[in-house]
Order: structure tokens, then sequence, then C-alpha cells
């Protein structure tokens, strides 16, 4: 069977029809293109798959496409605004947040997400909020710089 | 990684879903997934029809009447953790929803899934053994509720029926002089409880009057410690520190990560931790 499903992804409308077993993160990449969720370990430990659905931040891998039917999902695609990339993505730019970049599109959702709820989180707060995503290259020192960086650009 | 081929129904209502249940043999309700899609990709549930209950805004919300605090199973980690009604009158829920997995996690991770699941590592049942609450099922011929010190009834097993859907939990709201705490000595990668343990105390003039200690992760199911030697003291660190010695598991589950001893030795220092944390919040 199909399930028929309608969504806005990066504020554009998205109709298909999925098998039900369709995980959201296998739609986004495999069905739109949108590859920069990534899936990393798949057992919604490590994070490389957060993206935003209606504005929560949730692990695309544990999620059934037909779950996000009416839902607004925003990837790391949809974060620039007319070629200016947002500030969370300058911060990990300036700030050295990233190496090999695998976890960096979860990390700045995720981010993204705490500052939502959090504008000036301290460094304890945003070691929290990032707790889900996982980087096995860098570290999180500089990470944690980039949050507060796009933090100060934002208020 | 892909769970097997399911069919798919969203229910529009608690009596649609109840009438799936019926027409669906081994069919599995789905309400946030978190639980469910994980053991699915693993191929320890495959279920052939999975009903999404997910949109059931009948069973979300939380709130407070006559004494109680009543939760709909729908209702998100995140928002228990973030409730103004929990923080006023059972902030215990609230701190151990909050200790669960993730941000994300917690986005999508319902209490009535968390229970349903029944894994001995989570952190919403031990808690609500310790307040007495009751979870409350519904079936096609009519409703009823359970203790939740009678729900757990082994690992990954509980008193759900299979034409049951589990609507709500109630907790009695904490009177004036109780204190309550849960702390979690966690696992570093699954973010699951190793242990987890959830006291509570109540004081009236310098003297407790009522202690509870329950203890999860160290059995299958929570394992609730008799702590009634408090009663009476004015709740000495010795007196908490005997009191949390008194767990006792006959069966304790042991893993590659931490052996049934190890698992009763950190459940009676976390234990004592929980009281003396419930007791400076009662005074």
């Amino acid at each position: 069977m199909t399930v028929s499903i309608q969504l806005e992804v990066n504020g554009k409308p998205v109709q298909a029809a999925v098998e039900p077993r369709r995980l959201l993160v296998h739609f986004l990449r495999e069905d739109l293109g949108l590859t920069g969720a990534n899936i990393g370990c798949e057992t919604s430990l490590c994070g490389a798959c957060t993206v935003l659905v209606d504005g929560n931040a949730v692990k695309s891998c544990t999620m059934l496409a037909a779950q996000a039917d009416g839902a607004s999902v925003t990837t790391i695609e949809g974060l620039a605004q007319n070629g200016d990339l947002h500030p969370l993505q300058e911060g990990f730019w300036e700030k050295h947040g990233l190496q090999c970049g695998y976890c960096t599109p979860g990390m700045i959702l995720s981010a993204n997400y705490l500052l939502a709820q959090n504008p000036s989180p301290n460094d304890e707060e945003i070691r929290e909020g990032l707790k889900g995503n996982i980087c096995r290259c860098t570290g999180y020192h500089n990470i944690v710089e980039a949050v507060k960086y796009a933090a100060e650009r934002m208020s | 990684m892909y769970p097997a081929q399911f069919d798919y129904r969203r229910a529009g209502s608690v009596d649609e879903a109840l009438s799936l249940l019926q027409e669906n043999e081994d069919a599995k309700l789905m309400a946030g997934g978190h639980s469910l899609i994980p053991m699915m990709k693993l191929r320890l549930a495959q279920p052939p029809v999975v009903i999404d209950i997910g949109r059931l805004n009948e069973l979300k919300g939380i709130s407070e009447a006559g004494g109680s605090v009543r939760v709909g199973s729908l209702t998100t980690h995140a928002d228990i953790a973030a409730s103004d009604v929990l923080a006023a009158h059972c902030p215990v829920l609230a701190e151990a929803a909050g200790h669960i997995g993730d941000a994300q996690v917690r986005n999508r991770g319902t209490i009535g899934g968390n229970i349903a699941h029944a894994d001995p590592g989570s952190d919403i049942p031990p808690v609500l053994v310790l307040l007495g609450a009751s979870v409350h099922l519904q079936s096609p011929s009519g409703t009823r509720s359970v203790a939740a010190g009678d729900f757990f009834q082994d690992l990954l097993m509980t008193d759900v029926g299979e034409d049951e859907i589990l609507t709500h939990v109630e907790a009695p709201a904490l009177g004036a002089g109780t204190g309550a705490a849960y702390l979690k000595f966690e696992h570093p990668a699954s973010g699951y409880a190793v242990v987890g343990a959830a006291a509570a105390v109540t004081v009236q003039g310098g003297r407790c009057t009522g202690a509870g200690l329950v203890v999860g992760g160290v059995s299958a199911t929570p394992t609730a410690v008799d702590v009634s030697s408090l009663v009476g003291t004015d709740l000495s660190d010795d007196a908490i520190a005997a009191a949390a010695s008194g767990l006792d598991a006959e069966d304790p589950i042991g893993d590659i990560f931490a052996s049934g001893d190890y698992r009763v030795h950190v459940g009676k220092v976390y234990g004592k931790r929980a009281l003396a944390a419930a007791r400076d919040r009662a005074s």
C-alpha cells in the first residue's frame, strides 16, 4: 500500500505517495534530493538526521514520512535566505565548528531549535541542548562557540 | 535501516482506533513512534498493521483537579518537562521526563508510548510507581484503571490488553511538606537509565511522616524499597543510607555494560541520594 501525503518542505508544498515504512529521512534524501539530513546511526542516537518538524527538532530516521503528513519541515537546505547564510551557518564557518561536516546539518538544526526556545543560552545550556547530536571529529568546544556567535547575531 | 513492510492506518478518534485494533489482528498502536520504530527497524517487532494515533488531540494535555494531576497518553516528554501545572503540583514527574533521551527524542516521545513499551531503563515507570499513579485504559467494553505498581508486569510487558488503548495517567498531587526527586545514572551512549531512583518524603514538624523509594533499571520492573524505617526520624544521612541499603532485587538484570550486582549497588547509592534530595526539597 501507499499513503498520500501533503506537506511543506522548506516553504514549498510537496505531494507524494509513500510506502508506509518510508522513513522521513529517506523521503527527504531520496525522493526530494535534500541530502543535507544525514543518515548516521539509524537508531535515534547520533542526531545527524535532525530536521525541524513544525518548528520542533526531531530525528527524521525515527519518524515515518506518513507521520509528517500536513507538517512543515525545515532542513539545512532551507536555512539560507537569498544566498545569505543563516547566522548559525556563519557561526560554524567562523568558529571552525566542523571538521568532516557529517554532523553539521543536524547540529545546526538542533541549535536552531535551542535558540528558538532560549535565545541566549549559556555554555551548559548549549551542551545540554545539543546532547542528542554527536560529533566524532572536531569535539564540541568550537560548536558551542559557533552557537554563541549565532545567538549574538540573532539577538 | 527499514522496518519490514506494514499497512498504515490513521485513527481520527479513540473509538476509531479501538475498532481498527479489533479489525486488525496483531496491529500495533503508534504514538510518537520512538519506542516502536526502533523495534521495527531491528525486526524485534513486525506488526502487519500500524495504527497511527499520533493526531488524537483528545489524548494530549496536562491538567490538575481535585488534588490529582492527569496527563494524556499522547503528551510528549517535552511538554511534560516544561509543564507549569506539573511544576506546581507534581514536579518530580516533570523532572523525570526532562531526563529522557535528548531534546529531539522528548519532542516526539510520549508518556503513553513510553510506559506501554515498559523498557526497564525508562525514567517514567519508577516515578509513577512511587507516586501511586493510576494508568487508565479504554476498550470497546469500557474503561478501567490499574495501579502503576500492577501495570508493569515484566520486561517490556504491561497490563494493556490487546483490545485496549492507554488514554491517560493520573497521579496524586504532592502535598505541602512533601519533597520528591528523581536521580538517574545514565548510560552514556543510549541515554537510558542504567539505574534511576525516585524518592519522596513528607516532613511535619521536623519529623518524617511518610517516605517512599522506587528504583528502576535494577529489575525488569520498578523495584519498591521498604523505607518505612524513616518514619518518625529526622531523616539524618545515616538513617537515609540505612533505609536505601534495603534495596533488594531477587533477579537483577545485567548486560554487557552493568552486571546485576553492580546495578543493585548503584541503586542503593542513587536511592540514598534521591532520598536526601527529596528531604532537602521537603523542608
